[in-house]
């Protein structure tokens, strides 16, 4: 369980948001709104601990996250603006060394699979410059298949996503919240997960 | 799945980072060719002395290591910074200081380890004896880490900064005047007769010293960059 009392967060002398509260249990999903510029990022950044809050207390199934360190780390996974892949590596080797970065040894079977999922079949031993904008997303995306953290942060998921991603977004989210997991997230399109309540953290 | 232990994750990044480099080759040679005109610039430009160009052979070699290796630093994180690579590695649930000594590795084999594979023909050039070739590659051996390690803690440290290549070699070349002092003197002492045991122990004491307290340094300065 992720709880949040207090939260203050300011980025050079601006303060963004003060006085954040929100507690987001297993199986829930919650949506970070706002307009650009503020504070979505900075508060999931904050969540992920790159950003040290000005006043406030994140904390992790009761504990500090800061106590928590690599023991949280673990727990969550986060996907930000970039998408961490290189351009020099294939999508399999990417994803493969990602799953390794996080701690956990993907089989090259396992990664080709979570792949084909994402739509990259026949793409997977290409080198990720050829590929376009939305299938580097897709493969920022397949660690969303073959991670087993509790906690995604995600931010703007369906940046240069197609239709057809969305809908399999959707359901990757709807496939986590029903292992009890939990999704805090941005996004300027319309996202819809069947059968859950969407919850809505407006900044202003 | 399973969980991959702490040295399996520190040959992983070593790979990927060799990888990477294998497939940029354009970078490594950068720096190989650095060292190498640097170096064979001077015996044109002091002319054909066989005295002076010994004397000064160490000293010469040294110094464009040292710069070669300035070269090569600016680009240790910043690839990874650029596309959320680092991200990624700040929340890794292992230690983040094995990932950077894997960084540091993997970027001393890249850059450093050629340098020193290239020292014996270069010295050549410089009529060395084939003892102070041997006592020069040890000496690099045993510094070129240390340039790696040391500079990886201020490539951390000017992450993302305009004009940070300027800042870099500010911050990094007066930490790296020790290894400098005793690589150069240890050849100097073989060719005047003398034991070189004293600067070489230095150096690898020097070497562990680094081993110990760079990945944590520049795993902290990395968080504090990232912010």
């Amino acid at each position: 369980m992720l709880e949040v009392s207090n939260l203050a967060c300011s980025r050079g002398d601006h303060r963004l948001f003060s006085e954040l509260s929100f507690a987001l249990h297993p199986g829930q999903i919650m949506q970070i709104q706002g307009a650009n510029g503020s504070g979505k990022t900075s508060l999931l950044r904050t969540l992920c601990g790159f950003i040290i809050p000005d006043d406030g207390k994140i904390s992790w199934c009761g504990e500090n996250v800061r106590e928590l360190d690599e023991a949280y780390f673990a727990q969550m996974m986060y996907l930000g603006h970039l998408n961490a892949i290189k351009d020099e590596l294939s999508a399999l080797e990417n994803l493969r060394i990602s799953a390794g970065l996080s701690g956990t040894e993907l089989n090259e079977k396992d990664a080709i699979a979570a792949l084909r999922r994402m739509g990259l079949r026949g793409r997977e031993r290409l080198p990720t410059k050829v590929l376009s904008q939305g299938q580097r997303r897709r493969v920022a995306l397949a660690r969303l298949l073959v991670s087993d953290a509790k906690l995604w942060i995600l931010d703007e998921p369906l940046a240069a996503l197609d239709v057809g991603a969305v809908a399999l977004i959707q359901e990757l989210i709807a496939e986590h919240l029903a292992r009890l997991g939990m999704v805090i997230f941005t996004t300027h399109q319309p996202l819809h997960v069947a059968g859950m309540e969407m919850r809505c953290l407006s900044l202003s | 799945m399973n969980k991959l232990s702490l040295f399996s994750l520190l040959i992983l990044v070593v790979r990927r980072d060799l990888v990477l480099a294998m497939r940029r080759r354009a970078d490594v040679l950068t720096t190989l060719i650095f060292f190498v005109m640097v170096v064979s610039l001077f015996p044109l430009g002091v002319g054909p002395e066989m005295d002076m160009l010994r004397k000064m052979a160490p000293g010469v070699l040294w110094v464009a290591a040292l710069l070669a290796s300035m070269l090569s630093l600016g680009r240790l994180f910043s690839a990874d910074y650029l596309d959320g690579t680092l991200e990624q590695m700040l929340l890794a649930p292992q230690s983040l200081s094995v990932l950077v000594l894997g960084k540091m590795i993997s970027h001393w084999m890249v850059s450093g380890l050629p340098l020193v594979l290239m020292t014996p023909v270069l010295g050549l050039q410089f009529d060395m004896s084939m003892q102070a070739i041997a006592v020069l590659i040890l000496g690099l051996l045993l510094g070129t880490p240390i340039l790696s390690m040391v500079g990886a803690i201020g490539a951390a440290l000017t992450l993302g900064l305009r004009g940070g290549g300027v800042l870099l070699s500010l911050l990094v070349l007066p930490l790296c005047i020790p290894v400098l002092i005793f690589g150069t003197g240890a050849v100097e002492a073989v060719t005047s007769g003398l034991s070189v045991s004293s600067h070489l122990s230095l150096m690898g004491a020097l070497l562990v010293l680094a081993l110990a307290f760079t990945p944590w340094v520049t795993a902290q300065a990395l968080r504090i960059s990232m912010e």
